[in-house]
């Protein structure tokens, strides 16, 4: 395979995960390479990056499909020794000495050595979690640990970090082993299959509702500058809203260093309207992956936006704004905090629209005015109860505007108890299922 | 400009800017396909540093556009000076309109700002566009002409194009997401936290009083802080504040009172320092 083609695989690879790269990047990523060479691979890796790639979020997409298309090599290592305590025992001196290049060697080996599996063409292949379960690097830790302090004494302070660093390490060794898994696959089955099937997709492409506890964390990375955004993207709004009438005085004030004459009319300044924020969030177990994202989010907007009433429910609802404290990140243990002190629960635990949203409208009526903005978030399913459309049509008079942030597929709605399509008559209902659609939803959405 | 990427990371590290092989690499491909430079990374890794690196290198003149809200074309690119061209037409009472007209809006009259001025030169240029991300939209759109065709239009003198291309850098934090358009013009690049080596040496070079083992663990407290998971953690500007801080109060290796009394200078919010002290045992003692 040319480098040409290689390189136009590597594009379409990438762009089946949603990276946007245009004719231009791919002809600049080839000049690229013409200028850096192909002997050595990780300056090979960070041309292309720079060259294909727009932004800091792709790059994990990035590494995983340059390692399948640009491999360190082919085939089988040429020394492996298959033993297994042998292998352990290299990988503890590298893991104390944190030497990156000889756990890069020692992945390869382990896998060749232990990740194989089935016996006939058609179905073996390499797993990264049999060669883990089998090397089981994470046993290593106190041993190594205890080796490293024994040959640097125990030195103060930074001992106690040491552990920790070596949980790095090791994960760092996981990493590795992963992705030598992945490109001996690739090798038998096709890289352009691998590239499009095995490689986890960009944050903001995550399900909500199958976000997983580790996913979770990058996730709130990826909704904290969200949620910034957000912010200056409103107070940009608002500014432009500003240009308007001549503020007379101010230009003639103006006028005086050019000799009278008004070169600049200086405009007047409107007031500032502040917008107010309502949410309504079901917290009930069938959308927990969306309701602890939109934990985060909301976490996130209450440190942004001043003025913002956070409401949750299962079947009945209870107010928590109090319970969101300026700065306190925690969305676990705020989702605990939500558990043990609001009332969200009657007789029953599964989650009732109807009641809530009646609730809501009944008791919390003073939240809403002329300048609010209400979401609600929630998979709109209601168990089969009464939807009760009279209060989602009493918010919707009362509010300047109310959206609906559905985490479901648009083809599920209207399937089993959801009511999706009832409450979508009187309420704008967006599909939201990730990152990149509520980035896109929101910045649509959000009133000025 | 430079030969190679070797030859880059060599000439950057002459002027006491080490740079990782991603960096090199990237500053080495902007030169070669003359093309922009993107930067983005948290604050304090060195984005604008490398600017004015590059620019000693390069022995060129550094220009520099720091963007802010409100930022318009007549800070960015150019604007006429009123108060002389004023001056202009109540010196010269008894000449035509005509005459007035066509030298009020001459080249004597026009204050170029930092766009055109970087366009103007002949001499070796970086231009170094800092903070992009806090500049409205409409600066990106005009950013686009210049950073594509590198030439600037005034009407009255027409187009100004430049004779020498500037080498350019973006830098972003990405407060704001920078348009789609912006983006596909310009090489990416992302500076995040140094590895555990390259950090070292940077902090050894820039205090040089600092012993190599304070050193290390200096970096390695450092790392163990951006495990945590903390609202702002430290950058390498902080490190080396960090470093310095602890070489003038003499602290010749790290203890529980020292890293206590100093972590303010590494953490900047109060339930941050709370954290890391409960993670790190300072209050064990």
């Amino acid at each position: 395979m040319s480098t040409a083609e290689r390189l136009t695989s590597l594009v379409g690879a990438l762009r089946a995960h949603g990276v946007r790269i245009g004719t231009g990047e791919t002809v600049d990523a080839a000049q690229a390479v013409e200028a850096l060479g192909l002997a050595d691979r990780e300056r090979l890796r960070e041309g292309l990056a720079a060259t294909l790639l727009h932004g800091t979020a792709q790059r994990q997409v990035f590494d995983p499909v340059f390692d399948l298309y640009f491999p360190r090599g082919v085939g089988a290592p040429e020394e492996t020794s298959g033993d297994r305590d042998d292998l352990r025992e290299r990988l503890a001196k590298a893991l104390a000495a944190n030497d990156e290049t000889l756990m890069a060697r020692l992945a390869v080996e382990a896998v060749d050595g232990f990740g194989g599996y089935g016996n006939s063409p058609a179905s073996d292949g390499w797993s990264s979690y049999q060669t883990l379960d089998r090397l089981r690097p994470q046993t290593l830790l106190a041993r190594v640990r205890d080796d490293v302090r024994g040959q640097q004494g125990m030195s103060g302070f930074t001992d106690r970090l040491l552990e920790d660093e070596l949980r790095r390490r090791i994960e760092a060794f996981r990493v590795l082993v992963a992705a030598e898994a992945r490109r001996r696959v690739a090798e038998r089955r096709g890289r352009d299959e691998i590239a499009r099937r095995a490689v986890a997709p960009t944050t903001d492409r995550v399900d909500f509702l199958f976000a997983g506890k580790d996913r979770l964390a990058e996730l709130r990375r990826t909704v904290q500058p969200l949620a910034r955004k957000l912010a200056t993207r409103l107070a940009a709004r608002r500014r432009r809203a500003a240009r308007g009438s001549i503020d007379l005085r101010r230009t003639l004030r103006g006028s005086l260093s050019t000799g009278g004459v008004p070169m600049k009319p200086v405009l007047r300044r409107r007031r500032p309207a502040r917008p107010e924020l309502v949410l309504l969030c079901d917290v009930s177990g069938s959308v927990s992956g969306f309701s602890d994202f939109t934990m985060l989010l909301v976490q996130a907007l209450h440190d942004q936006f001043s003025k913002v009433r956070v409401f949750a429910f299962v079947n009945r609802l209870d107010e928590i704004t109090r319970l969101l404290e300026h700065g306190a990140a925690d969305p676990e243990g705020l989702g605990a905090r939500i558990r043990a002190e609001a009332t969200l629960t009657g007789w029953h635990g599964s989650s009732d629209y109807g009641v809530a949203l009646g609730e809501f409208a009944s008791l919390y009526a003073d939240a809403l005015s002329p300048r609010t903005t209400v979401f609600v978030l929630g998979d709109a399913r209601t168990n089969m109860s009464d939807p009760n459309l009279s209060a989602v049509q009493a918010i919707t008079e009362r509010a300047r505007r109310v959206y609906w942030l559905n985490p479901e597929e648009r083809a599920q709605w209207g399937t089993g108890d959801s009511a999706a399509y009832e409450y979508a008559e009187s309420v704008e209902m967006h599909e939201c299922r990730n990152v990149r659609q509520l980035s896109a939803l929101v910045g649509r959405l959000l009133p000025i | 400009m430079f030969t190679s990427v070797d030859d880059v990371s060599a000439r950057l590290a002459e002027t006491g800017y080490l740079a990782s092989p991603a960096v090199a690499t990237t500053v080495f491909l902007a030169d070669r396909l003359g093309k922009p430079l993107l930067v983005e990374g948290p604050a304090g890794v060195g984005k604008t540093e490398l600017a004015k690196a590059v620019a000693e290198v390069a022995q060129a003149r550094l220009v520099r556009l720091q963007c802010y809200e409100g930022v318009d074309e007549s800070r960015a690119l150019y604007e006429w000076n009123h108060a002389k061209q004023l001056l202009r037409i109540s010196a010269g009472r008894d000449e035509t309109w005509d005459e007035a007209r066509t030298d009020i809006f001459s080249e004597e009259f026009l204050l170029s700002r930092p766009l055109l001025t970087a366009i103007r030169g002949d001499e070796p240029t970086v231009l170094l566009i800092d903070e992009t991300d806090k500049a409205d939209v409409e600066v990106e759109g005009l950013l686009l002409e210049v950073l594509s065709d590198f030439q600037v239009t005034v009407p009255e003198l027409g187009t100004i194009t430049a004779s020498r291309r500037p080498f350019v850098v973006l830098t972003s934090n990405a407060s704001r997401e920078l348009s789609e358009a912006l983006r596909r013009r310009c090489l990416f690049l992302h500076i995040g936290f140094p590895e555990e080596e390259l950090e070292r040496r940077i902090v050894r070079l820039r205090v040089p009083g600092l012993d190599e083992a304070l050193a290390k663990s200096v970096v390695r407290v450092v790392g163990a802080l951006r495990a945590m998971d903390l609202r702002k953690v430290p950058s390498v500007a902080e490190t080396i504040d960090w470093a310095r801080t602890l070489l003038a109060l003499g602290a010749d290796h790290l203890d529980e009172t020292v890293v206590r009394d100093s972590l303010g200078v590494l953490l900047k919010h109060q339930d941050d320092i709370l954290k890391a002290g409960a993670k790190l045992d300072l209050d064990a003692v």
